[in-house]
């Protein structure tokens, strides 16, 4: 790429970082007061107890567990298909790949804060950190929940280099480009980058690394997500086929949420050059595909209950399909396959606005997936004489609504402070001519250097 | 220590300026290219191919392996559960905490691998000019010795390149 058309693609990508506009100090605001009030909704459950919730037997897990299956869900957008389509060295890749890598750190950290959340007593959660103790026990290895930590937290700090290490160059860009207090604050964060022959190679090599190791990482979080269920003996959650269904299920949220991400930004930083329909429509394609397959898992997981007709199993089969949660069901079929489908299987209807409202309707529609998965079960255990319901309360709903805003929260201040955009990625996968042997005889100088 | 630099507007000119200064006999040691972009196709940015670094992450992901089961089976032995006459060390849920901590090793040595082999973090003290943030593409040549110091100055400027001469 010529110097020309470089400084044009870094002036253009670094403009919200350096430029401020009032539209962003009111969305700032507006974010930050709902996330204020699930903070303040969170001190009141803290104040009075977990009581406040609306879990209470045998509805043990409410909002709490469905918004951490479901943020976790949603992290598998980044990390998980920039890593492939990296490995797959996709061309159209590099404008999305940061947008994505982004959404997973920030959907992790939310999710992560759940259970943290759910404790009701959450000075007490480092009992669950595996150290000698005064107690004289060490957490149970056995324990799904232990598995959690574990994988959620190597997912958390991979996810994070992921995204980190690519960030480097940009930072050196935004560098060179400040002054004051603003070059020196990116000039620690640059680390020194250069950009030399060695240190491009060496971050070439990391990443590919990297994206080798998270990808299976990636993979397992979500499948032990899935066994806090399969490994309990309830009902519809002792199943084999939890974990890919678990998978296949948060990517399916991940790509619809990088796409909504990526149509915001689109829009608010004017980046129509950059994030173009060409983009929409891949990922509508992979969208589409994730949607057949979801359909897939539920049609296998729900016949294959239907055909075996264990009461205690049927009990919650039908409470899903023609019971008190069959409104929840048939929405969740509506936003997860009969609206996307036509806007993403037609190619004239898979444009920017079409993804965007399949992607919305998918993202209510996981939601209520992971709702659907965990509440109907835990109120129709095995005796009858044990059933109960499950009503929200104002403060976890409150909560839920704050995660949601702060996820956009994060996303809005992090478009600001870095390029959202990889610049040295575009630039690299810009054309350039094939270098050749150029060049006259040339004559040694008469004593080279030393 | 003095240096001479040109910096380029696109990598072909940079690349005929580098494959000029090793023709001439500059030590691939003393030549710095600098750019804002990886540019591995062309010869400058082919030197540098070699690292351990997938070997050293493997060797990072064995470490985090033997580190998982030995925290998991240190801690089964030493605080049993009652296990109602089951393994007291489970390997099957074990192997859950041993990969995580294998990838996870593997990770965390991939990043230190880099830092240490690109020279990060570094304060800047080395040669640099920011016009390489605005797309240029930087050849310098260090410590090229007062006897060549002006040839160089002269061929790197023929070659249409914007030379100066810094000390570092």
């Amino acid at each position: 790429m010529t110097s020309s058309a470089a400084t044009r693609l870094t002036n253009d990508l670094l403009a919200p970082v350096f430029r401020t506009s009032g539209r962003f100090y009111l969305i700032v605001l507006a974010l930050g007061a709902v996330v204020l009030a699930g903070l303040s909704a969170w001190m009141y459950q803290l104040y009075h107890g977990i009581g406040v919730a609306g879990i209470r037997r045998p509805v043990f897990w409410g909002f709490y567990i469905t918004n951490f299956v479901f943020w976790i869900g949603i992290s598998h957008a980044g990390t998980l298909i920039s890593a492939i389509l990296r490995l797959a060295n996709a061309t159209w890749r590099r404008p999305v790949t940061r947008c994505a890598e982004a959404i997973t750190v920030f959907a992790l950290m939310i999710g992560a804060m759940f259970p943290v959340v759910h404790l009701g007593r959450p000075w007490l959660a480092f009992w669950l950190f595996p150290y000698p103790n005064e107690r004289g026990l060490w957490p149970n290895f056995r324990s799904p929940l232990l598995w959690d930590f574990f994988a959620i937290n190597t997912y958390l700090i991979g996810s994070t280099l992921f995204l980190a290490l690519p960030l480097i160059p940009d930072l050196a860009l935004v560098r060179d480009r400040s002054r004051g207090w603003r070059k020196r604050i990116y000039g620690a964060l640059a680390l020194g980058w250069r950009g030399t022959p060695r240190q491009w190679h060496r971050l070439e090599t990391a990443m590919h690394i990297m994206a080798i190791a998270i990808i299976p990482v990636a993979v397992s979080v979500h499948t032990i997500v899935s066994f806090d269920f399969s490994m309990t003996m309830v009902p519809m959650w002792h199943s084999t086929i939890f974990g890919p269904y678990f998978v296949a299920g948060a990517i399916f949220s991940g790509i619809a949420a990088l796409i909504v991400a990526m149509a915001i930004l689109r829009r608010v930083l004017h980046l129509e050059n950059y994030l173009r329909p060409l983009h929409f429509d891949n990922l509508g394609k992979l969208l589409l595909m994730m949607s057949l397959l979801w359909t897939y898992f539920v049609f296998a997981e729900r016949l294959t209950i239907w055909y075996g007709n264990e009461p205690s199993e049927m009990a919650v089969f039908w409470a899903t399909q023609r019971g008190a949660y069959a409104p929840l069901f048939w929405t969740m079929v509506a936003c997860n396959v009969l609206i996307p489908f036509p806007l993403l299987a037609i190619k004239r209807l898979r444009t920017i606005a079409g993804t965007v409202v399949a992607s919305t309707t998918i993202i209510v529609g996981m939601w209520l997936e992971r709702f659907l998965i965990i509440i109907p079960s835990l109120a129709n255990k095995y005796l009858p004489y044990s059933w109960g319901t499950y009503r929200p309360t104002w403060v976890e709903i409150t909560i839920t609504a704050a995660t949601f805003s702060a996820m956009a929260l994060l996303y809005v201040l992090f478009a600001k402070v870095v390029p959202i955009i990889s610049i040295w990625e575009l630039k690299a996968g810009e054309p350039s001519a094939v270098p050749s042997a150029v060049g006259e005889p040339v004559q040694p100088f008469a004593r080279v250097a030393s | 220590m003095t240096t001479i630099t040109a910096t380029y507007d696109d990598p072909e000119s940079a690349q005929r300026a580098f494959e000029m200064l090793r023709t001439a006999g500059v030590s691939s040691t003393n030549i710095v290219v600098l750019s804002s972009e990886p540019l591995e196709q062309y010869a400058f940015g082919r030197d540098e191919s070699h690292t351990w670094m997938p070997w050293l992450a493997a060797l990072g992901g064995v470490v985090g392996g033997t580190l998982g089961f030995t925290l998991t089976a240190t801690a089964q032995t030493l605080w049993p559960l009652q296990t109602g006459s089951m393994p007291i060390i489970t390997l099957g849920t074990n192997a859950i905490i041993v990969y995580e901590l294998t990838m996870l090793g593997a990770i965390v040595t991939t990043l230190l691998v880099f830092l240490a082999s690109a020279g990060l973090p570094k304060r800047r003290t080395s040669l640099y000019d920011p016009a390489v943030a605005e797309g240029k593409i930087l050849i310098g040549v260090k410590n090229p010795g007062a006897a060549v110091s002006k040839e160089i100055v002269q061929r790197l400027r023929e070659m249409r390149g914007r030379v100066n001469v810094v000390d570092v």
